[in-house]
């Protein structure tokens, strides 16, 4: 390919958060037809830098060029008037507005709804992402935000598209859709820039590289060149370890057991689950895999106990539980380890040392006479910090200062520092980077080898199969019969994901 | 339609400053004063004279001082159990009708128990334990509506200020009227077992007062350092994290309507007891309102809220010596509390967020 002239490009790149140097002289050409991985720990600087390129940031030096003319851009509105589009990792909808109200709130000008319905269902068919115009977003999963998050950027005809982890949240099945989605794009020339950690995805996908590490760019190459473990090194500035095999325990007693458990869903587009019956044991980790909003928040939040059930439906440790509270659960040595860090699993606005509260405030040894022992409280979360390797001031920090990486390990050593007994953790490694993940993928594979019984909820395949022994998949709110990993391959897996019927086949016939 | 229109825009700020959360009620005391300057320019008065008069004369004062003192107390303490309400994004907006029925029941203990022969210890406690009571189960009334059919407790809560209102109306000028009151709508003056005794011997401030100071102690630990204030903070930061904390939404829902309702409740008993001695018409100038803007003021922690409760003391005190020194209308002070709310709220906003304006098309 002739290098085309860059249709962006920015020119060493300054910008400083009081003492922190975000990005320290970075550089990045952007050409038409070409999609442009921007790789990094957390932390390394490429949001700051795409936060520039869309107006949210203005740089201390350093020059952006549009179309070889020198350009400030000022605001998002600006960023979006010159043809720049951006797909944010933490999805920026309004909970109480439809599909269609909350992309009609980016255009300019007022078009009738009903138009701009029609407008998004074409865009939508065109690259593949099913939408339901008018819907309101607080009944969609997290998968499907993401499918506003991006319709909403293509609706504008950018020129140039930011994605920001935008495989997050997609299954290996609606990711290739995406891929064909961004490689037609490339086909109109239009430049795109691919922040991920899923580096195979990246060596799949991309036609440049840029890496970026403390704020410098350490190189930027051609993707396909290198192995995904040398990016990562060249990322990290150091070996990662790849996570160690679970043992394939299975042989313990039964932990969990669910009983034809049904819920109906509150929510009107809810998913309801149906006749989940499973058995976790002691020691193993049984992975349940499935497509976004297909009854997983709903499944989480039966066991945690946010949402009751008829009692006999959850037993922990033979106990009947369903229609007991969370922390009567966390008294039977029961973890619970929510999908969404941000005001589900933490409270940005407080610290972590209560944060820790959170999830503890019910168990012995923070509460004396009935006031909060603030000395033991951030005495366990040093322990935390510590022991799970997060990035932090301390435990005054807010819980929102934290990378999500960062907010993420804590989230899930919270639980695991306890040694419970029984962990239930939903999509853990969502948005996190790769150093994180695998830390979090290892204490899970670590917790079981210690005699736990653990239930993965995940949409990742690849963790799924890094740490399950066994294997079952979520379609519509029914769950399949549970099988060895080794035994289940990823298209039979796949099948399993995208068709309910037969997983109510197999239902039936276990049943 | 217009060609071109402003856009008005917040955008979040980063991270606020913490001077500027520290600095942004003070400006709004700032602001509030200019707007109130503006008004007592309108009136044709001088703006200075008004405000010496207002706020300077009364703090030189030591009678004047006490009387602030008497002031707070009903506001501060109302305004505690407001807080505690508002940060878990529960608005009881009817503390005036919580203060007045406490005031009502409070005092119709001393009602009953008017001219028995012996001093009796027990009128006091009774009083001042049946005000807290029925304030909390006023309070309940809307918490009760919102948990079970999802009725608003604003308009609830409200509404039924009015209720109480003529509810106390109806009795003093009704069944419990004085017989010997000339036919005025009050009942008989209060015995003295039923009088609150001044803080100290001798002094011009009542003990309520004093319970008040205590109760500023208590709900500032109580929302620091208890698991129920810890509640209280992460229902309004993050309900489905207080959710996943294990903390019931429609049990603390009632519990800060009936804590709140209670605190405005024995706030109306003590004010019956220890400063109106009977019962009258109207036994408050408006605090059950007032305590909102204390609330808010005072950034909803209770040691701001002693201190925001001084402020709008002193502007009671100070608008009835404009009145009478000159004949600024009592009115004035009312615009003044709200313009100090307006205020205050968009500081408020202002903190967090940025104001951006831009010209668009439609």
């Amino acid at each position: 390919m002739s290098p085309a002239p860059p249709l962006v490009s920015l020119d060493h790149i300054t910008r400083r958060f009081g003492a922190l140097v975000a990005n320290d002289d970075v550089s990045l050409a952007l050409r038409p037809g070409e999609i442009h991985a921007l790789l990094g720990e957390n932390g390394a600087g490429k949001s700051t830098l795409v936060k520039i390129l869309y107006g949210l940031i203005q740089p201390d030096s350093g020059t952006i060029t549009l179309d070889g003319v020198a350009r400030r851009i000022a605001s998002p509105q600006d960023a979006r008037s010159i043809g720049i589009g951006m797909v944010f990792q933490h999805f920026s909808l309004f909970e109480n507005l439809s599909v269609a109200e909350n992309i009609a709130l980016v255009l300019p000008a007022k078009a009738g709804l009903k138009r701009l319905e029609a407008r998004i269902m074409a865009i939508a068919m065109r690259y593949g992402l099913a939408l339901d115009p008018s819907r309101p977003i607080w009944s969609l999963s997290a998968g499907e935000r993401q499918r506003v998050e991006i319709v909403r950027a293509l609706i504008q005809e950018p020129r140039v598209l930011v994605l920001d982890e935008p495989t997050s949240v997609l299954t290996p099945q609606e990711a290739e859709t995406l891929f064909a989605t961004l490689n037609r794009l490339k086909d109109e020339r239009k430049a795109l820039v691919y922040i991920s950690h899923k580096l195979e995805e990246v060596r799949g996908l991309c036609d440049c590289a840029t890496i970026l590490r403390a704020g410098r760019v350490v190189t930027t190459c051609d993707p396909k060149a290198f192995s995904a473990h040398a990016l990562a090194e060249l990322m990290m500035g150091r070996d990662i370890n790849a996570v160690r095999p679970p043992g394939g325990g299975a042989g313990g007693a039964v932990r969990l057991r669910l009983n034809k458990l049904s819920l109906t869903s509150p929510d009107l587009h809810g998913i309801s689950l149906k006749d989940i019956s499973l058995e976790v044991h002691d020691g193993e980790v049984v992975g349940i895999a499935g497509i976004a909003g297909n009854g997983q928040s709903e499944l989480f939040a039966a066991l945690s106990g946010e949402s009751r059930t008829m009692p006999g439906a959850i037993a922990i440790k033979g106990q009947n539980v369903g229609d007991k509270g969370i922390n009567q659960r966390r008294k039977l040595d029961a973890a619970f380890v929510p999908e969404e860090r941000n005001g589900h699993a933490a409270v940005g606005a407080m610290s972590l040392a209560d944060n820790l509260l959170l999830s503890r405030h019910a168990l012995p040894g923070l509460l004396h006479h009935g006031l909060i022992d603030k000395a033991a409280l951030r005495a366990q979360t040093r322990d935390v910090i510590t022991s799970f390797d997060v990035r932090t001031s301390g435990p005054d920090a807010l819980a929102r200062t934290l990378s999500g990486g960062n907010l993420q390990k804590f989230a899930v050593g919270r639980e695991l520092a306890r040694a419970p007994k029984l962990l239930v953790i939903n999509q853990p490694t969502w948005g996190v980077d790769a150093l994180a993940a695998a830390a979090i993928r290892q204490a899970i594979v670590d917790l079981a080898a210690r005699g736990a019984a653990v239930l993965l909820i995940s949409q990742d395949l690849d963790e799924l199969y890094e740490v399950s022994d066994r294997l079952c998949a979520l379609a519509h709110g029914q769950l399949s019969a549970p099988r060895p990993a080794a035994e289940l391959d990823r298209s039979a897996i796949g099948l399993l994901m995208a068709d309910a019927n037969q997983v109510a086949r197999e239902v039936s016939h276990v049943g | 339609m217009s060609a071109k229109a402003l856009r008005f825009r917040l955008m979040a700020r980063a991270s606020p400053s913490r001077a500027l959360v520290l600095l942004a009620p003070v400006l709004a005391v700032a602001l509030a004063l200019a707007f109130g300057a503006l008004m007592i320019l309108a009136l044709g008065k001088s703006p200075l004279q008004a405000f010496s008069v207002y706020f300077a004369q009364p703090l030189a004062d030591p009678f004047s001082l006490a009387e602030i003192a008497v002031k707070a107390s009903p506001l501060v303490m109302i305004a505690l159990g407001l807080a505690f309400c508002y940060r878990a994004n529960l608005w009881n907006i009817g503390a005036e009708g919580q203060f007045v029925i406490g005031g009502t029941l409070g005092g119709g203990i001393a009602v009953a128990t008017h001219g028995m022969a012996h001093a009796t210890f027990w009128i006091l406690p009774a009083m001042l334990i049946t005000g807290a009571l029925a304030g909390a189960l006023y309070g309940l009334i809307p918490a009760f509506l919102k948990v079970t059919l999802g009725v608003s407790e604003i308009l609830v809560s409200l509404m039924l200020v009015y209720v109480a209102q003529l509810f106390l109306d109806y009795l003093v000028r009704g069944p419990w009227r004085d017989p010997q009151g000339f036919n005025f709508p009050v009942t008989a003056g209060f015995d003295s077992a039923a009088i609150l005794p001044p803080l100290w011997p001798g002094g011009a401030v009542h003990a309520g007062v004093g319970l008040t100071l205590m109760l500023v102690i208590v709900m500032a630990v109580g929302l620091s350092s208890t698991r129920f204030g810890f509640a209280v903070r992460a229902t309004g930061l993050a309900p489905r994290a207080a959710a996943f904390a294990g903390f019931d939404q429609r049990r603390l829902t009632l519990a800060l309507f009936a804590l709140s309702g209670g605190l405005a409740g024995l706030a109306g008993a003590v004010e019956v007891s220890g400063v109106i001695n009977q019962l009258q018409p109207s036994i408050s100038p408006g605090y059950g309102f007032a305590a909102i803007i204390v609330a808010f003021l005072g950034r909803l922690s209770p040691w701001g809220i002693l201190l925001a409760g001084l402020v709008l003391a002193l502007t009671y005190i100070g608008g009835e010596a404009a009145q009478i020194a000159m004949k600024l209308p009592l009115d004035l002070t009312t615009a003044f509390q709200g313009v100090l709310l307006m205020c205050v709220l968009a500081a408020d906003v202002l903190t967090h967020y940025r104001l951006t304006i831009t010209r668009s098309a439609t």
